[in-house]
């Protein structure tokens, strides 16, 4: 493979932005769900590059790992938002203030 | 350090001091319940004070002249270090003359004080404070150290404070009370910084030590030092220029309070102080100058001022400070021993007189008015002739008490060459005589000025018996004391304070007891003459004299200076420290912390929005942040 | 020009891209789909970077179970129609993109200072995927990684029950009021 290992780093880099940029501005709770999923898969990016570059699957596994846990997560967060949006009647964060100072 | 000369040895000498102390506690808590026997249990306690004082001097008698010392040490109070100051008591001669006054007199105004104050609400209280003043004062002088001299100097004066301002609900009282207290804390501050200075020349307090070896082992400079402020305090106690002001104020205190505390004993506590320090005084020249400087000053400032009052009990309060400008005159000629001797005359006559004074009060239902008196001695004999005789022991009328001590005073100050405090003296004795001969003969002689005066009444025995004892002992106190150097009182307590001083010609004792007698004698026709016999206008005299005797009655505008250069600046800067320092900064400075902390938080509180989004843009803030400090490390 | 770098140079605008579509989608349905793209094209780079297991595993769990699952719960709750695209904090939006420039910029500097622009993966990886990359995850994850292996399985079980449990709807008691009334009302 002839293309620097750094210009994946920079990538995963690029994509975690993002989809902390999602988490930021996107009120939707689901939308914001989706980013989280895009910063873990950046994450998962990264950690197979380096596994690549330091010639172990070690890296592999713990994006394998990651994967299950994120699978795991969100089915508990679905639900949750489910459960949310059952007694709210909406998925806006923005109403979820009963805690402002 | 036990003084060699100790022979005498009595251990319970404490029990003097402690049997008042007890029964003042037990008035305290139960004189309620007492009622009037608080007054007899009170009076009990003194009277048993001075029995044991009679059996405890008898004993000291009984010893060789060298050996009349009695010393017992109670415990030791302050050890710090190498300083120690000891609970220790201390018997002589000094101090065996004062307990006997102190007791004895104390007895009588006890015991005429349960007719005075029948019916106080708070009589049993009264006769607690009373006790406790005679503890006080028996500490003073049976002290065997400055330290615990001072405890029993501070003690009187709180007892002062207490029973002057004892009908506290009259805001005058409660006035003179703390002006009392303040003007003596003057005077009592510089004599702690003399404590201080002897701790720093001797390491100790006690008086055989210090004494012992005082000419060895400091300069006249130190010793005038320490002296003036030594005298400083006696200035404040015992009502000398310029700290005298308190004295006439402190009439409004119950009368008893002003024969005892007033006249007999308390304000004596500073003739005390400087004749049992003399041979610290004896070092300097400068202070013994001083001192009879003061002592002749004062004497003639406070006899005119006493000659303009109409207040009876203010006349006898300037007559105090008069007379104890007198003692601190012989004093300051190095006559100590007629300094003491004055003492105990004076204590006897002016307590007299004071007690009489408060029976004529309680039989013309409180009034103090000379002018609205006269002719009391129809309507009250026993007060009356009782008065008399204290008023002719203060003029000085041969064989009273008062004769001897005034006398023998003169006779030094002419006898040792000087002249002028002579002369002085003598134009002081003309005025003592003059005003107390106005006094009674305005109060008790001629013709009944008011109706009240017209319906007096005598007092009650228990008031009247006490005069009477006083009046005797006025009569018998100058003939068993003699007059001259070879007296018995002289060279007993000569052994105490040293030699008299020598002689060195002037007139004779025969034409100086003429002098004198004269001129109290004068004095006193010219008294009648104007006040009672009628044939002389007095108020048209008194008019003419004017402007003089409305500023003698003023005591010539010194408390109206002292107003306007301390206590006036004093007020304001008291009233701007707690009106704008206190409520301003101090409480400001507090406040706005609280407040502060409220804004702080306030702002704080905007970073709790409730969005999670903000929050989570502070988690990227602080990962960039980290990302940032990591990558420049 | 070598097949591994066209394929990056053609993947890598797709990834960004269709992660930006998924940003700026109004409609819930839309940006799931969108990231779906961005998922194949992570599983795209897995394959060429020597991780072929990876790669049939992103796309079955991710693609197909977990975006499914969203779009799932997305159309249930009808939540697709338009997410008001209004911001209301102030300086969120200016305040965010700073910030992500500024972490953009700082790992693009840390990658330069760490591994440097010109390092290429060494040769070499086929000596450690034997017999296959399967056989090689297989290895390394049953015996070093066993432990952290048997806790997930604990952790998924938990999951399912967590979601079953948060499901439910409470049947509320019925009161004996409302008894007699829907007697009342069918009687």
């Amino acid at each position: 493979m002839r293309t620097p290992i750094a210009y994946f780093i920079v990538l995963s880099g690029i994509l975690f932005t993002l989809g902390t940029l999602g988490v930021l501005l996107r009120k939707n709770a689901l939308l914001i769900f989706m980013s989280v999923e895009l910063q873990l898969n950046a994450v998962n990016l990264a950690l197979v590059a380096f596994s690549r570059m330091h010639l172990e699957v070690d890296g592999q596994v713990i994006a394998f790992f990651s994967m299950v846990v994120a699978a795991a997560e969100v089915v508990v967060g679905l639900a949750i938002i489910v459960a949310v949006y059952r007694r709210r009647g909406t998925v806006d964060v923005d109403q979820a203030r009963g805690l402002a100072g | 350090m036990l003084d060699p000369r100790v022979l005498v040895n009595i251990d319970w000498l404490w029990a003097v001091l402690v049997i008042p102390l007890g029964v003042a506690v037990v008035n305290l808590f139960l004189g309620r319940r007492l009622g009037k026997l608080a007054g007899w249990i009170a009076s009990a306690a003194v009277g048993v004070s001075f029995l044991l004082s009679l059996e405890a001097v008898r004993e000291l008698l009984g010893a060789s002249a060298e050996g009349r010392l009695a010393i017992e040490h109670l415990f030791d109070w302050i050890s710090v270090g190498g300083f120690t100051v000891g609970a220790t008591l201390r018997l002589d001669l000094l101090s065996a003359t004062m307990i006997l006054v102190v007791t004895g007199v104390g007895l009588l105004i006890h015991v005429y004080a349960i007719g005075y104050m029948d019916g106080d609400p708070r009589f049993g209280r009264f006769f607690a404070y009373l006790n406790l003043f005679v503890f006080f004062m028996l500490l003073l002088v049976l002290a065997d150290n400055y330290g615990l001299l001072y405890v029993g100097w501070e003690g009187v004066g709180l007892c002062s404070y207490l029973l002057i301002g004892f009908w506290f609900e009259n805001r005058e009282n409660a006035s003179a009370a703390k002006k009392a207290f303040i003007t003596t804390r003057v005077g009592d501050t510089l004599m702690l910084v003399g404590l201080a200075l002897i701790v720093r020349e001797f390491g100790t307090l006690n008086f055989s030590a210090v004494f012992g070896t005082a000419g060895q082992t400091i300069t006249e400079g130190t010793a005038t030092a320490i002296s003036l402020l030594l005298f400083a305090g006696a200035i404040g106690k015992s009502a000398q220029l310029p700290l005298h002001v308190w004295l006439p104020d402190a009439m409004a205190g119950p009368t008893p309070v002003s024969a005892l505390i007033h006249a007999a004993t308390m304000v004596t506590a500073g003739v005390y102080l400087v004749v049992r320090s003399a041979p610290l005084f004896e070092l300097s020249d400068i202070a013994l100058t001083v001192v009879l400087l003061v002592g002749l000053l004062t004497m003639l400032f406070a006899g005119t001022c006493a000659l303009a009052q109409d207040d009876i009990k203010r006349v006898l309060a300037y007559s105090t400070i008069s007379q104890l400008g007198f003692m601190f005159m012989a004093a300051g000629m190095h006559f100590y021993t007629g300094a003491i001797f004055m003492l105990v005359a004076h204590a006897f006559y002016k307590a007299l007189m004071f007690l009489g004074a408060g029976s004529v009060m309680h039989g013309m239902h409180e009034e103090t008015d000379l002018q609205r008196m006269g002719g009391l001695i129809r309507r009250m004999p026993v007060t009356g002739w009782t008065f008399l005789v204290g008023a002719f022991a203060l003029a000085g009328v041969w064989p009273l008490a008062g004769f001897f001590a005034k006398d023998q005073i003169l006779e030094v100050a002419n006898r040792t060459g000087r002249e002028w405090v002579y002369l002085l003296g003598t134009l002081g004795a003309l005025l003592s005589a003059l005003y107390i001969g106005r006094l009674l003969f305005l109060a008790f002689f001629g013709k009944a000025r008011t109706e009240e005066a017209e319906h007096a009444h005598e007092s009650p025995f228990v008031m009247t018996v006490p005069l009477l004892v006083l009046a005797a002992g006025t009569i018998v106190a100058g003939l068993l004391l003699s007059t001259n150097a070879e007296g018995r009182l002289a060279s007993s307590l000569e052994a105490v304070v040293g030699p008299l001083p020598a002689e060195q010609g002037g007139l004779s004792t025969a034409a100086l007891l003429v002098i004198a007698t004269a001129i109290a004698l004068g004095a006193l026709a010219v008294a009648w003459w104007v006040y009672a016999s009628g044939r002389v206008d007095r108020l048209a005299l008194r008019e003419r004299l004017q402007p003089l005797p409305r500023a003698a009655r003023n005591g010539w505008y010194v408390d109206r200076a002292y107003s306007t250069v301390i206590v006036d600046p004093a007020t304001a800067a008291a009233r701007f420290s707690a009106n704008v320092f206190d409520r301003k900064v101090i409480d400001g400075a507090v406040n706005g912390i609280g407040a502060g902390t409220r804004r702080l938080a306030a702002s704080a509180r905007r970073l709790q929005t409730g969005f999670v989004r903000t929050y989570a843009l502070g988690f990227f803030l602080g990962a960039v942040g980290v990302l940032l400090w990591l990558g420049t490390r | 020009m070598p097949l591994d770098n066209v394929v990056f140079w053609v993947f890598a605008p797709i990834s960004i891209a269709s992660a930006i579509g998924m940003l700026l989608m109004r409609n819930a349905v839309h940006a799931a789909l969108f990231l779906v793209v961005n998922f194949f094209c992570l599983a795209v780079f897995y394959l060429i970077l020597d991780a072929p297991f990876l790669f049939a595993v992103q796309i079955i769990v991710y693609a197909g179970a977990i975006m499914v699952l969203f779009l799932f719960v997305i159309m249930l709750l009808g939540v697709d129609r338009g997410d008001d695209l209004r911001e209301r904090l102030v300086a969120q939006r200016p305040l965010a993109i700073a910030l992500a420039i500024a972490f953009v910029v700082e790992i693009t500097l840390a990658v330069r200072a760490g591994i440097g622009f010109s390092t290429l993966a060494p040769d070499g990886f086929d000596a450690v995927n034997q017999p296959g990359n399967a056989q090689a995850v297989a290895r390394v994850l049953f015996r070093g990684y066993f432990f952290p292996f048997e806790v997930t399985s604990i952790l998924l079980i938990i999951a399912a029950i967590a979601a079953m449990v948060l499901g439910q709807r409470k049947a509320r008691a019925v009161t004996q009021a409302e008894l007699e009334a829907m007697e009342v009302g069918s009687a």
